[in-house]
């Protein structure tokens, strides 16, 4: 069976030459190659696990800008609220003093106009007074031509003095 | 050993039937080499019995001439009107070392040439190189034959570069520029994107290390990645080189058991040396009841040459019948004498060529995987 009798000389060949291209493989191909593969895996794995954490941190960081954002709007809410409040106040309270100064020069108005109103009833007065005098005299003056007249005058003035 | 675990995971199932499947798919074609071999030898004693006629086609002798290694490497062409490629011949004879050209037997195969340097007188019958005698005989072959056609003259030791020997160093040429280049690429471009012959071979060499050494050898696959790689490459690159017809492919290197046996013999080599103590532990000692140990222990014994044995075999087996089937196929040509053949020879021939292709590839992957799972076997820790 001479194809499963392996020759000598080829066995001794085979043998040199195949440890021989193992050592130089292993050597200057193999070692290199499995070196630079695994190296890259091992980049690739770390640029992958990086841009996760990046991408986890800009995540938390545009969440932050949200919270950030959130708050700002509440914040300028609160301030809108409280400048209306503000606002509000303001105007009832300019609206109360307008009131009670207007109710206040009403009044003033008011004692002045009763002032006045006093003061001309009291011309008035006077004016009547001096005038009912006046023409008193004048009815008197004519009236005390008459000694008759004059007595029934008196009795009367003096009947009126009783009354009171 | 207690092969159960071997079946634990489906992949290894799967591997392990496969691998069962190929061993017998490999005696079985040896089975049918050796008839071949027969046939052959009672066709070439007919032959030399009717060697005045003009002989038909020998089918037998023609394959096995293209499947045996061979000290001149043709071109093309046949015997004298082809173009041969002379190879070194290197003689350990009794008389020190001989070394001459292959051309100095003036294409002689069958004895008939005697070449005599430092001394020394031989000549090269059916592929071998054999002590000549002082006389021809009534062939004018200078060899002694039998009754079954086999040489009875003593052989020098023959270290010559032949087909199969030349043929192997250019393939390790070949890797070693190809794998040199890519390793240049990875320190050129650290850390970057492959390109060129390196993106090529990358998925390849990845495939090796995740598919087969990753899921055979566990974390300790690191210190094993150059043979297993090396050894997955040098099948592989061979095999395709067999299935080339013309130079620089057309040596049968995986398909001779020489080198298959050498490859084997690495493996069982690491294997042995890497093995720890539960793997000695488990031949030596099995988990079996003691009463079964006395037959266990030679078992395991047998079954740790066995493994590499069937290595060798399968590798060989397979590339032979391959070549064979190829051959024999492209033969029916010459077998019917007809034209009309050709057709459906051809297809065949180029149908079961694409199944080698294939085959070149599944075998240096069963090679590697195997001899991963052995190592892995070996080295493997129980906790």
């Amino acid at each position: 069976m001479d194809l499963l009798v392996p020759e000598i000389g080829l066995l001794v060949w085979n043998t040199i030459a195949f440890l021989v291209l193992v050592f130089l493989l292993g050597k200057f191909a193999w070692k290199p190659i499995m070196k630079g593969i695994s190296d890259r895996e091992k980049s690739i794995d770390e640029a992958l696990n990086k841009a996760e954490l990046a991408r986890q941190e800009m995540a938390r960081l545009s969440s932050q800008n949200e919270e950030l954002m959130k708050q700002a709007r509440e914040e300028r809410d609160q301030i809108l609220k409280e400048a209306k409040a503000l606002k509000d106040g303001i105007v009832n309270e300019a609206k109360n003093q307008a009131q009670t100064e207007g109710a206040k020069l009403i009044e003033k108005a008011r004692i002045e106009i009763e002032n006045q109103k006093k003061a001309a009833l009291a011309e008035l007065k006077g004016q009547v007074s001096a005038l009912s005098l006046d023409i008193a005299e004048r009815v008197l003056r004519t009236q005390l031509d008459d000694k008759a007249k004059q007595q029934e005058l008196v009795n009367n003035l003096l009947k009126d003095v009783e009354l009171n | 050993m207690d092969y159960n675990r071997v079946f634990v995971s489906k992949v290894r199932r799967v591997i392990v039937v496969f691998t069962l499947f190929s061993a017998f798919l490999g005696f079985r074609t040896t089975a049918f080499a050796q008839t071949d071999s027969v046939a052959l030898s009672v066709v070439s004693a007919e032959e030399h019995v009717a060697t005045e006629e003009k002989k038909e086609f020998d089918i037998t002798s023609f394959i096995f001439h293209h499947i045996s290694d061979s000290h001149s490497f043709t071109l093309f062409g046949h015997g004298e009107h082809g173009f041969t490629l002379n190879l070194p011949v290197i003689l350990y004879t009794d008389k020190g070392l001989v070394n001459f050209s292959s051309a100095a037997f003036n294409h002689d195969d069958n004895g008939t040439v005697v070449v005599e340097r430092n001394g020394v007188r031989v000549t090269k019958f059916h592929g071998k190189i054999y002590y000549a005698n002082e006389t021809p005989d009534a062939h004018g072959a200078y060899v002694a034959v039998d009754a079954e056609h086999h040489a009875t003259n003593v052989r020098p030791l023959d270290f010559s570069i032949t087909k199969n020997v030349f043929s192997m160093l250019l393939s390790m040429v070949v890797l070693l520029v190809v794998f040199i280049a890519v390793a240049n690429g990875y320190k050129k471009r650290e850390g970057k994107a492959p390109k060129g012959i390196q993106s090529f071979m990358e998925p390849i060499i990845l495939f090796v290390r995740d598919d087969i050494a990753k899921p055979n050898l566990g974390h300790k696959y690191a210190a094993f990645m150059p043979y297993l790689l090396s050894v997955f490459f040098f099948i592989w690159l061979n095999n395709m080189l067999g299935l080339v017809p013309f130079f620089p492919g057309g040596a049968n290197v995986t398909g001779n058991i020489a080198l298959t046996v050498v490859l084997a013999a690495c493996t069982f080599l690491i294997t042995t040396f890497k093995a720890n103590k539960y793997y000695w532990g488990h031949i030596l000692n099995p988990p079996v009841p003691w009463w079964l140990k006395p037959l266990m222990v030679p078992v395991e014994i047998f079954g740790m040459f066995t493994k590499p044995i069937a290595l060798a075999i399968r590798l060989f087996a397979n590339i032979t019948a391959g070549h064979i089937l190829v051959m024999s196929l492209l033969c029916l040509i010459f077998i019917f004498n007809s034209y009309a053949v050709a057709p459906a020879s051809i297809f065949f021939a180029v149908f079961i060529g694409l199944i080698e292709f294939l085959v070149a590839f599944i075998q240096a992957f069963i090679f590697t995987i195997l001899s991963a799972l052995f190592i892995g076997m070996a080295v493997e820790e129980h906790h």
